[in-house]
């Protein structure tokens, strides 16, 4: 079980999350006009990242807000947490 | 290859058991081949095997970064079953379950496949409903599937607590033909019936990297034992795949997840068949050494760490006790975590790729052991031909981009 910093709350246990995929995947603006594989790719296209992985956290049984977190994920080690529309700090960061 | 048979056996025992040699070479990398498999699992070594044995292609190697059969093929439940809800998805595990029924036959080894039964519970009217549209289809597809009241689904698993639980079993779905075999014989029975044919087993040997010649197409990897050349590479790396494809610049529409199981003490033989629970999630059966063998869920995260959280295995025990008061005391022996490799419609890939000479099988996500003869089978059979054999042409890398899905994640709902 991981043990995880909420940016709002501190430190909480995994079961008050829930996990939310890779972060800073950006919404085509206009899904209309966007052809077939860009639009698959936004949808299905994941990095699955061997390494620091940079994905969203939601604290649902916390404060219920969406956050960003940066885990290694050969270790699972969170190495930073931060507050959506923040920019990620830099890989390797304080813990 | 030292054949087994009964006359074998019967002089070896009389001269001590000093007879045997190993069952395979260690041989050193060549520097070209053929053709070469990333990956020694079952996936990985049966499609060496298949390549051998039914496209005549002997000069073959099988890369792989530790020991064979010591990634998912020796970490999973054992789970043998075909009774999927597309007609697409039937037809391949289909296809792996016949092979499955005279596997140790053809490759003179004992893979101790034994179809004993695998019981699927309901516990909610939607369950109940669900399954029942599984038993229809999987009949109209010529696939065994049958409803069992849950007085049924009792006698068939006597050790099964039918009524005074939290989720009460409403019934189940029962596939006769399903079962278990024995997965580290899975992997050694392909890798000496391969081994046997010409094809070379390299373990200990990393891929890091992938070559290409001036037209884009694959000419060799570059790996922990030194360059090896090959115009066709057939990649089953399972939770690994994502890595190894980025090294030809392919992206994959892939996320890497832990599962988990655990093994209990071994005990008596007092468990008939494979019992699975979708709705409270747990799986059980009961090894030959008398293990009970018990599959968990994924954690919630990607990792590649081949560990999870203890309230995973914790809750899958949880729902064990419910199911099978008689296990309550039992002490369990060993845990531990498998890398799956996940796609959105929880269907495999096993396709060409954008890259020529380069093919992948992968996605099997948290049930590609009961398909390995098949999946083996179908790979090397696109690799050879450069084209998809018809049982995997849907399961193409495209089909995300043309909305072709083939949608087992929503037929399931949970692992499968």
């Amino acid at each position: 079980m991981l043990l995880i910093q909420c940016p709002y709350c501190g430190e909480r246990p995994e079961p008050e999350f829930v996990y939310g995929g890779q972060a800073h995947v950006a919404r085509p603006p206009q899904p209309a006009e966007v052809q077939a594989q860009p639009w698959a790719d936004y949808l299905y296209r994941r990095d699955n990242t061997r390494g620091v992985h940079a994905e969203r956290w939601r604290h649902t049984h916390g404060c219920g807000r969406f956050f960003n977190a940066l885990r290694d994920t050969t270790t699972d080690h969170f190495l930073a947490t931060y507050k959506v529309g923040e920019p990620p700090p830099a890989a390797g960061g304080e813990a | 290859m030292q054949r087994f048979s009964l006359f074998s056996l019967l002089a070896s025992g009389l001269s001590g058991q000093r007879g045997w040699h190993a069952q395979w070479r260690h041989p050193e990398p060549k520097p070209a081949y053929d053709a070469l498999i990333v990956g020694g699992g079952g996936h990985g070594l049966g499609a060496a095997y298949y390549l051998a044995s039914e496209h005549g292609l002997t000069n073959v190697a099988v890369l792989e970064k530790g020991w064979i059969g010591g990634g998912n093929t020796g970490r999973n439940t054992t789970i043998i079953r075909s009774n999927y809800l597309f007609p697409e998805s039937a037809a391949l595990y289909d296809h792996a379950l016949k092979l499955w029924e005279d596997l140790s036959q053809v490759l003179n080894y004992n893979v101790m496949f034994s179809p004993r039964g695998v019981l699927m519970l309901a516990h909610t009217v939607h369950d109940a409903q669900v399954f029942k549209r599984h038993v229809h289809a999987n009949r109209a597809a010529g696939v065994d599937n049958e409803w069992l009241t849950p007085g049924e689904a009792k006698a068939f698993c006597p050790p099964l607590n039918i009524g005074d639980i939290r989720y009460p079993v409403l019934g189940g779905a029962l596939q006769r033909r399903g079962g278990t075999a024995r997965h580290d014989a899975v992997a050694w029975g392909y890798a000496r019936a391969a081994d046997a044919l010409g094809v070379d087993i390299i373990e200990n040997c990393e891929v890091t990297g992938i070559l290409r010649d001036g037209s884009g197409a694959v000419c060799g990897v570059e790996t922990s034992r030194g360059t090896i050349r090959a115009p066709r590479i057939g990649v089953a790396a399972a939770g690994h795949t994502s890595v190894i494809m980025k090294m030809a610049d392919v992206a994959l529409p892939l996320e890497s997840y832990p599962l988990q199981a655990l093994v209990s003490e071994p005990v008596k033989p007092m468990f008939p068949c494979v019992v699975m629970s979708n709705t409270i999630h747990a799986y059980i059966s009961q090894s030959d050494k008398g293990e009970l063998v018990i599959g968990a869920g994924t954690d919630a995260y990607t990792s590649y760490t081949q560990r999870g959280g203890l309230h995973i295995t914790s809750h899958a025990l949880e729902a064990i006790c419910e199911l099978f008061p008689m296990l309550r005391r039992l002490k369990m022996l060993r845990c531990w975590g498998g890398i799956v490799d996940v796609t959105p419609d929880r269907s495999p890939i096993i396709a060409k790729t954008p890259v020529q000479g380069l093919y992948v099988n992968c996605g099997w996500g948290t049930g590609g052991f009961k398909a390995t003869p098949g999946s083996a089978h179908v790979f090397a059979w696109t690799i050879a031909r450069d084209e998809p054999h018809a049982l995997n042409a849907p399961f193409t890398l495209e089909r995300f981009r043309d909305g072709d899905l083939i949608d087992e994640a929503a037929a399931a709902a949970v692992a499968h």
